[in-house]
C-alpha cells in the first residue's frame, strides 16, 4: 500500500513536468526480461511516429501483481490510461463496470476503425460481451501446446519426428521412455488448471461450468467435474504413481520448465509463449512442437484449444485527449506488420488475422517449424459453447482450489472425483461470493 | 512491583513529549486497524464501486470454515516449531559463542547475518537447496532413502517453512542470549563451581533463571514474528501448499487479500489473527511473567 502511494506520487510528479510536450498515456503492464524490452521497444515506436502523445509503459510486476496493483491505483485515484490484465482477470474486470472504458466504445467515440473481425475467433470470443462488443484491445495471447524433446525420443527407439497425437500413444510413448532409460520421466506439465482442466474440457467439447461458460452471466456454476475431468485426472494420478508423468508444481508450474530443460522429462505442456524460453534453454537437444494430446474414445475430432494471456484495458478517470491518444495507439497496435512482429517474436499469438496471413507471406512457419502449431490448433473446427473459453468471477482463487485439489489427489488422500467435487463445490461457493459483491 | 511517582509540575509537557509517538501509533496503529475492523463488517467489489454492509457474515463463515481452523491448526503447530527450533538453537549458539575466549566477535557477526537477509530470500534459499529436482539437501537425503518433495507431500512442506523461519530468527534470539549470558555474574558460577557443581548443573540452575526476563521477552517477539513476519517465506516456498498444508493465517490474510481481492474476509482474518496475538500476549504476561525473576 505504502509502496504504491510513493509509485503514485513519483508518478504524477513526473507526469507534472513533462507534460508541457504532449499528452501522456500511462501503460501498466506485467512483461518483464524479453518480453517488456520488446513492448518498451513498440511504445518507443509509437512515440516517435507522432508528436501528439507520449506511451509510458511501467512494469507492475507479475499479472496477479499488476492487477492488485491497478485496483489499489482506481482506488486512489490515480489510475493508469490502459493496464494489461491476463484472461483470468477477465471476469472481474467486466464486472467493474464503472472502473472500465470498453474498448469499442472507445474507439467509436473516438472514430477510429476497428473490426471485431480481424481478430482471431477464439481471441475475440473471449474479450467480448454478450451482445458481442469488444471490452478490452487483444495484445498477447497464448495457447498451451505440447514440447518434446527428439533426442530423447531418438534415444528410447521413437521416430523423433512423430509426437504423440492421442493422451493413450501419451502414455505409450512415456513408458517406452522410461523403461527404455531414456529419461526419467515421460512428461510433466505447467498449468494444471489452465491445460489439464480448462483446455482438457475445451478439446474434448465438455462444459466446464454452466451458463455458457460463465459469458452467460454471474449466476453460473462450475461443472468441470464430468466423467471425462475424473478420467482425466484418474490417468495423470496413475501415470505420477507409474513414474511416467511428474507434476511440475501449482500456478504456473515452475517446476515443469526445469524438468524439461534439464531432460529429466521428454514432453512438457506449457504455454506457446513458453516457445522463446523452450530455444534458449533446450542447448543440448532438439525441440519439437504439438497440439495438446487428446483421448480419441471420447472424440475423435479435438475442438479448438482456449487462450490464455492477457489484453489490454481502458480504465476511466482520464480526460479527453487521453482517450483520443490512447485509440490512436491501439490503432497502431493492430498493425500487421507489428503484430506479426510481436507474434513472431514471443511465441504469443498473432490476434489478428492479417497478422498470420503476414507470417505465412513472409514464409515464417517454413522457416521455423511447430511455430504454427498454437494458431492451428486454436484455430481448428467452429468453437463451441465449451470451447469458446471459461469466464468466472474470482477464478484466481478458483484456480488455486483446483492446484489444491489435485495436489490432494496426487498426495493419495482424495479420489480423481472426491478432488473435483470438492474443487467444484469450494469454487462455487467462490462464484456466489463474487455474484452478491457485484 | 513498587510504585514511585513524580509530579511534574508542567501539565502540557508529558503530552507533547509524547505527542510524536502518539501520532504515529494513531497514523499505522489505530487507524489501520480501525479500518480493518470497519472492512470486516462490509462486502466491496475489488474497485470500491459498491459497498455493502453485511453485519457478522464474515466471522460466521469463517468459523464454520473447515479449512479456516484447520489453518488455525497448522499455525499452532509453525508458531511453536519455529519458536521452539530458533530459541534453542539461538541458546546453543550464544552459549557456545560465550565460552570461546577468541573470535567471539568473528563468530557473532557470522551468526547475525541470517537475520540481514530478507525473508522472501531466505524462503528461496532453502527452497532452492530442498528443490526435489535441483536441490543439494534433497540429493543427501534421496541417498539416505527418503524422497523429498515438498511440492506434494504437506508434511515436508510444513517442515521446510519452518526450517526457513526458524533459521532466519535464530540470529535474533543468539544476539539476545549472548548479551544475556553476558550480563551473568561471574562470582556466581565461580562460586558454584568452587562448591563442586558441573558445568550442566551450573546451566540450569544459575545461568537459566538469570536469563529468564531474556527468554520472556524473546518468547513474546518470536510468537509475533511466526504470527506475522512469515509471510514472504511462506509466499517464496510453498505459497501455501500443497493442499494448504502450510497456508497458515498470516499467508492466508494475504492471499485471501491481497491476490484473492476479498477484502472482507481478509481484513475479518486479520482482526481475528489480531485477536489471538492480544490474547496471546495478555496470557504471556499474566502466568508466565510471573515466572520471571528481574
Amino acid at each position: 500500500m505504502i509502496r504504491n502511494f510513493i509509485t503514485a506520487g513519483f508518478m504524477l510528479a513526473l507526469s507534472a513536468s513533462s507534460s508541457l510536450a504532449a499528452t501522456e498515456i500511462t501503460w501498466w503492464h506485467a512483461m518483464g526480461a524479453e518480453l517488456g524490452q520488446k513492448l518498451e521497444a513498440i511504445a518507443t515506436k509509437f512515440n516517435e511516429s507522432q508528436t501528439d502523445y507520449v506511451v509510458k509503459p511501467v512494469y507492475k510486476g507479475t499479472y496477479p501483481e499488476t492487477l492488485t496493483a491497478t485496483i489499489a491505483a482506481f482506488r486512489a485515484g490515480q489510475q493508469p490510461a490502459i493496464v494489461q490484465v491476463f484472461e483470468v482477470g477477465t471476469g472481474t474486470m467486466m464486472a467493474a463496470k464503472g472502473a472500465v472504458y470498453p474498448v469499442y466504445k472507445l474507439m467509436a467515440d473516438q472514430g477510429e476503425a476497428f473490426d471485431p473481425k480481424s481478430f482471431i475467433a477464439p481471441v475475440v470470443g473471449y474479450y467480448t460481451d454478450t451482445e458481442g462488443n469488444i471490452l478490452s484491445m487483444p495484445f498477447n495471447s497464448s495457447t498451451p501446446i505440447l514440447y518434446y524433446n527428439k533426442d530423447v525420443f531418438k534415444k528410447a527407439g521413437l521416430d523423433p519426428e512423430v509426437a504423440p497425437k492421442t493422451w493413450a500413444e501419451v502414455e505409450d510413448f512415456s513408458r517406452k521412455i522410461v523403461t527404455s532409460g531414456a529419461a526419467k520421466c515421460g512428461f510433466t506439465s505447467a498449468w494444471i488448471t489452465w491445460i489439464q482442466t480448462e483446455n482438457l474440457s475445451a478439446i474434448h467439447d465438455q462444459p466446464f461450468g454452466t451458463l455458457e461458460n460463465g459469458f452467460g452471466g454471474t449466476g453460473t456454476e462450475f461443472t468441470f467435474n464430468g466423467p471425462v475431468q475424473v478420467k482425466h485426472w484418474g490417468n495423470l494420478k496413475k501415470w505420477a504413481d507409474e513414474g511416467l508423468f511428474q507434476y511440475g508444481g501449482p500456478v504456473g508450474g515452475d517446476d515443469a520448465a526445469t524438468k524439461f530443460y534439464a531432460q529429466e522429462c521428454a514432453m512438457t505442456m506449457n504455454s506457446s509463449a513458453g516457445r522463446a524460453g523452450v530455444i534458449k534453454n533446450a542447448k543440448d537437444f532438439t525441440p519439437g512442437f504439438a497440439p495438446l494430446p487428446y483421448y480419441d474414445d471420447v472424440t475423435k475430432e479435438p475442438k479448438n484449444s482456449i487462450i490464455g494471456g492477457a489484453t489490454l484495458w481502458v480504465l476511466n478517470g482520464q480526460g479527453d485527449d487521453v482517450y483520443k491518444g490512447v485509440a490512436k495507439f491501439f490503432t497502431y497496435l493492430s498493425q500487421p506488420e507489428l503484430q506479426a512482429d510481436w507474434h513472431q517474436f514471443t511465441g504469443y499469438l498473432p490476434v489478428t488475422n492479417a497478422a498470420y496471413e503476414l507470417g505465412q507471406k513472409q514464409g515464417y512457419y517454413e522457416k521455423s517449424p511447430g511455430s504454427d502449431v498454437a494458431i492451428q490448433q486454436i484455430t481448428r473446427g467452429t468453437p463451441s459453447v465449451n470451447s469458446k473459453g471459461v469466464r468466472f468471477g474470482n477464478l484466481t482463487q478458483a484456480r488455486a482450489i483446483l492446484d489444491e485439489e489435485f495436489q490432494a489427489l496426487l498426495a493419495g488422500t482424495k479420489t480423481p472425483q472426491q478432488a473435483l467435487d470438492s474443487a467444484v463445490q469450494r469454487g462455487n461457493e467462490l462464484l456466489r461470493e463474487f455474484e452478491a459483491a457485484n | 512491583m513498587d510504585t514511585k511517582r513524580t509530579i511534574f509540575p508542567n501539565r502540557v509537557l508529558p503530552y507533547l513529549l509524547l505527542a510524536p509517538q502518539l501520532v504515529i501509533t494513531l497514523v499505522f496503529f489505530i487507524w489501520p486497524a480501525g479500518q480493518a475492523v470497519k472492512s470486516s463488517f462490509e462486502r466491496e467489489d475489488p474497485f470500491g464501486l459498491s459497498t455493502s454492509f453485511v453485519g457478522f457474515q464474515h466471522y460466521v463463515r469463517l468459523l464454520g470454515d473447515p479449512l479456516y481452523l484447520d489453518s488455525l491448526g497448522r499455525t499452532a503447530v509453525f508458531a511453536v516449531a519455529v519458536t521452539a527450533l530458533s530459541m534453542a538453537f539461538g541458546l546453543a549458539l550464544a552459549v557456545a559463542v560465550n565460552r570461546l575466549l577468541k573470535g567471539g566477535r568473528f563468530y557473532t557477526t557470522l551468526l547475525v547475518w541470517p537475520y540481514a537477509v530478507a525473508p522472501v530470500i531466505a524462503g528461496l534459499l532453502w527452497w532452492f537447496l530442498f528443490n526435489s529436482t535441483t536441490g543439494v539437501l534433497a540429493y543427501f537425503l534421496g541417498q539416505l532413502g527418503i524422497r523429498w518433495d515438498h511440492n506434494l507431500n504437506g508434511t515436508h512442506a510444513m517442515i521446510l517453512i519452518i526450517i526457513a523461519a526458524a533459521w532466519k530468527q535464530v540470529s535474533y534470539n543468539f544476539l539476545f542470549f549472548l548479551a544475556g549470558l553476558q550480563s551473568v555474574p561471574h562470582s556466581l558460577i565461580e562460586a558454584a563451581a568452587i562448591d563442586g557443581s558441573g558445568p550442566v548443573k551450573r546451566f540450569f540452575t544459575i545461568v537459566l533463571p538469570l536469563l529468564s526476563p531474556t527468554t520472556f521477552f524473546l518468547f513474546i517477539v518470536n510468537v509475533n514474528y511466526t504470527m506475522f513476519d512469515t509471510f514472504g517465506i511462506v509466499d517464496a516456498t510453498t505459497a501455501g501448499g500443497p493442499a494448504q498444508a502450510t497456508n497458515i493465517l498470516v499467508y492466508k490474510v494475504y492471499n485471501d487479500g491481497y491476490l484473492g481481492l476479498n477484502l472482507g474476509s481478509s481484513s475479518a482474518q486479520s482482526v481475528v489473527l489480531m485477536l489471538i496475538v492480544v490474547v496471546l500476549t495478555v496470557i504471556q504476561f499474566r502466568y508466565v511473567e510471573r515466572r520471571v525473576q528481574y
